[in-house]
């Protein structure tokens, strides 16, 4: 077996065990230290794929904004002392269903499917040298674009948050 | 059929992996009760996908999949962002995140 095939597996498996976990876990914080666990090895496959722009950014902004994020929330609201939801067993069952139901229709997609093309692969397609040419040439309107996206997403999250002392006063 | 990208590790293999990391996430969504939660998974979602996007923009050697991935992730950031100032108003007026709550929002 070769080594990056072992890493691949590894990961693999710690990835899909920390997704059950955030999924299942009773505790948010538990469940929010799984995703970080699922994110870092997603950035390791990154990593794996010589795509290491896309690493970097990929820790940056999940596991050091939205994790970030998600955590301030969740200690702010103080989960601890609310009551409980228990979640009907149905429920649980269902929702298995579902999914399960949504994973068997994807492998029979990918089993009937036709076959991929290989293309001559290129090592240095992930570095912040090509992927910054791209963004400056070809994308350079949707990159703009984006900061429009986040400015107004900033200025959403603000109102939305500020509303509610106004109506209070 | 199949693919290395990487020695001893195919593309197939990678559709495996995200595909089961997907179907944990909708898992999540279907099962919970908890609006945290659900936003989590729907991340969790999101970035099953752009593992699989990243793996064929190498399988393809093209940077345009990596460029995607990198738009999608600031479209997460933003949609993070209001999604949690929605949930923080949703507390703040109900006491609570269960979403069976919603429900009954327009009383």
């Amino acid at each position: 077996m070769e080594l990056s095939e072992l890493i691949f597996y590894i990961l693999a498996f710690i990835g899909i065990v920390a997704a059950l976990v955030t999924v299942t876990a009773n505790n948010p914080i538990y469940s929010i230290l799984g995703l970080i666990v699922c994110f870092f090895t997603i950035s390791a496959h990154f990593v794996l794929m010589n795509a290491q722009f896309l690493a970097m950014v990929n820790i940056i902004v999940y596991a050091g904004a939205i994790i970030v994020l998600f955590l301030f929330v969740v200690m702010m609201m103080n989960l601890n002392d609310l009551p409980r939801s228990n979640t009907h067993i149905i429920w649980k069952i269902s929702g298995a269903i579902g999914a399960g139901a949504l994973m068997l229709l994807l492998v029979a997609s990918l089993k009937v499917s036709g076959n991929l093309v290989q293309s001559p692969t290129k090592g240095d397609i992930g570095l912040i040298h090509s992927l910054g040419h791209a963004l400056m040439n070809e994308f350079l309107v949707p990159f703009i674009m984006t900061s429009i996206l986040l400015n107004s997403a900033m200025i959403g999250a603000v109102l939305l948050s500020k509303r509610e002392k106004q109506l209070q006063k | 059929m199949d693919i290395e990208i990487l020695n001893g590790v195919s593309v197939q293999q990678y559709l495996w992996l995200t595909v089961i990391l997907f179907s944990i996430g909708v898992l999540g969504v279907l099962s919970r009760k908890n609006a945290i939660i659900i936003f989590m998974s729907v991340e969790l979602m999101l970035n099953s996908v752009n593992l699989l996007l990243v793996v064929f923009s190498k399988m393809h050697a093209d940077t345009l999949g990596q460029v995607f991935v990198f738009f999608s992730m600031s479209v997460a950031a933003a949609e993070v962002a209001v999604g949690l100032a929605i949930l923080v108003m949703m507390y703040r007026n109900t006491k609570s995140i269960n979403i069976d709550i919603l429900s009954k929002i327009k009383e």
